[in-house]
């Protein structure tokens, strides 16, 4: 609750409700292993009405290899970026679908505003670039907006092919949620639910939807990750698949099935591809076949439709006598 | 994980100094260890690992593998009872091991150096070279065979190609890079 009481003071304070236009910010792996969340989401947020602008000329915001090699970069790359939508898309939201993007613009952001010298250390170097940086952007991640801005409401207005009999497992991964709780809990995050529960799935019970699915170690240190993988899966089975908000838990998820140890495929995707399924948007349109996890039970089920309501046979047979 | 009784003579002046800094609110509570997912695969405890950290006890910390494992997860950053940055005093540990002088700790900080270093000539990340260049710096035919599999299918999907495509358009970061290094005393 504490965290819907500070979204609605901050749009109280910017005047307007439901702002519904965002500075968008793809970052690095939207571009390339990731291309079907980038294009999932543009496909999904054009239907709901809201207007995307990308930032002019955005670069890499360091990820998680930024903090491992200069304090100072691992600010000032994603701050280069909050500048220019400061500069160029002033008055909208940045948004960004990658969490890794995500908390590190925010953390810029963040990390600035409590510390005057730090935040004068980081303008020092944008300068270099003849760039300043007032910090007033606000940072949005895809998770955020569709379930506070859009809202389960909105969403469900839009469904034409009911989820209805499928059970899905709501993965939020770390950086969505940790460590500035923005806009969910970030030991029980419940934000997905409604979103999800809107397409007429049901949501699948599990306690992993916010535990570390390995993160960068699946490549640095392989077999450590791979438990942690075989962890988030194990405790998926039942559902029909996994929903992720991350490029990285998607990577993770859908790459190492086999080696970490899983028998039966369990079927990942981006939430924006699983909304854009329900609202009817073209597999090419979601770029389905990108995925590396995508099951035919799964896409057969869905073909299949929502199963037909129950029909109590006295009756049925009774009215079909009287036509 | 070894449970040594670890040696209390302080050493202040340290590499570890502008780490122990960051945690020296530590209470030893352990609220770290029980969080890290990670844990089980480090060959020491991250509780006892800042507390080795607080004593200055720089080989000892250096020759762990329990920072080198943290994924950023930042559970224990949230949990923290002291509200202590310790995903980043994590990541500070990866730089000031990588950055010391010696060959192996440089190795094992190599993929962020990559990293980075591809972000500085092309602003926005070539995947394909920047895998290319890591298991170069890695020198081990081994590391890049644990990875075809999986480039082969992303290749198959599209996803990733032999040779980079052309890097798009970007303002060049080497001002940036080049006022950060001169700020942090760098090269």
């Amino acid at each position: 609750m504490m965290t819907k009481q500070k979204h609605d003071q901050s749009e109280t304070s910017r005047g307007m409700k439901k702002q519904i236009k965002y500075a968008y910010y793809p970052g690095c792996s939207l571009t390339g292993t990731a291309v079907e969340f980038d294009a999932s989401t543009r496909a999904l947020l054009a239907r709901l009405g809201a207007d995307l602008v990308d930032i002019p000329d955005w670069t890499c915001c360091g990820a998680s290899a930024g903090q491992a090699v200069s304090e100072l970069l691992a600010f000032a790359l994603p701050a280069r970026n909050l500048a220019l939508a400061e500069r160029d898309l002033a008055g909208r939201d940045v948004l960004a679908p990658c969490s890794a993007c995500y908390l590190n613009l925010l953390a810029a952001r963040e990390e600035a505003r409590a510390d005057r010298a730090l935040s004068a250390r980081v303008e020092e170097v944008l300068l270099a670039e003849g760039l300043t940086w007032e910090n007033f952007t606000e940072v949005r991640h895809l998770l955020d907006v569709l379930a506070f801005d859009v809202g389960p409401d909105a969403i469900a207005g839009q469904i034409s092919h009911s989820l209805e009999g499928f059970s899905l497992a709501p993965y939020y991964g770390c950086q969505t949620l940790r460590p500035y709780a923005q806009f969910d809990d970030p030991e029980r995050p419940v934000s997905m639910e409604a979103i999800l529960t809107a397409t007429g799935a049901h949501i699948h019970t599990w306690d992993k939807g916010a535990r570390c699915c390995g993160a960068s170690l699946a490549t640095t240190h392989r077999a450590a990750a791979l438990p942690r993988i075989q962890e988030v899966l194990d405790a998926a089975t039942g559902a029909d698949a996994i929903v992720t908000v991350c490029p990285m838990c998607q990577m993770n998820l859908e790459s190492f099935q086999k080696q970490a140890g899983i028998r039966e495929p369990m079927t990942i995707l981006y939430l924006p591809q699983l909304l854009g399924l329900a609202m009817g948007l073209s597999r090419h349109e979601l770029m389905l076949d990108k995925n590396l996890a995508l099951t035919r039970g799964f896409m057969d089920k869905f073909t299949a439709g929502p199963p037909p309501p129950p029909v109590p046979e006295e009756e049925g047979v009774a009215i079909g006598e009287a036509d | 994980m070894t449970r040594t009784a670890i040696l209390v003579t302080q050493e202040p002046h340290s590499a570890l100094e502008p780490v122990r800094e960051m945690i020296s609110a530590c209470m030893q509570c352990g609220t770290c260890s029980a969080s890290c997912p990670n844990a089980e695969a480090m060959d020491m405890s991250p509780r006892r690992m800042w507390r080795l950290t607080l004593l200055g006890q720089q080989e000892q910390v250096f020759a762990s593998t329990a920072f080198w494992l943290c994924s950023n997860c930042y559970s224990c950053s949230l949990r923290c009872p002291r509200g202590l940055p310790l995903t980043r005093a994590m990541n500070a540990l990866k730089r000031i091991a990588a950055q010391g002088g010696d060959k192996a700790l440089a190795r094992k900080g190599a993929f962020y150096r990559t990293f980075m270093d591809n972000v500085r000539r092309h602003g926005r990340v070539q995947e394909t070279e920047l895998m290319q260049r890591w298991f170069l710096a890695m020198k081990s035919p081994a590391l890049a065979m644990q990875f075809a599999p999986l480039g082969l299918k992303l290749m198959a999907k599209g996803k990733v190609h032999l040779t980079a495509p052309h890097a798009p358009e970007v303002t060049s970061l080497e001002p940036l890079f080049h006022k950060a290094a001169e700020m942090e005393g760098q090269p």
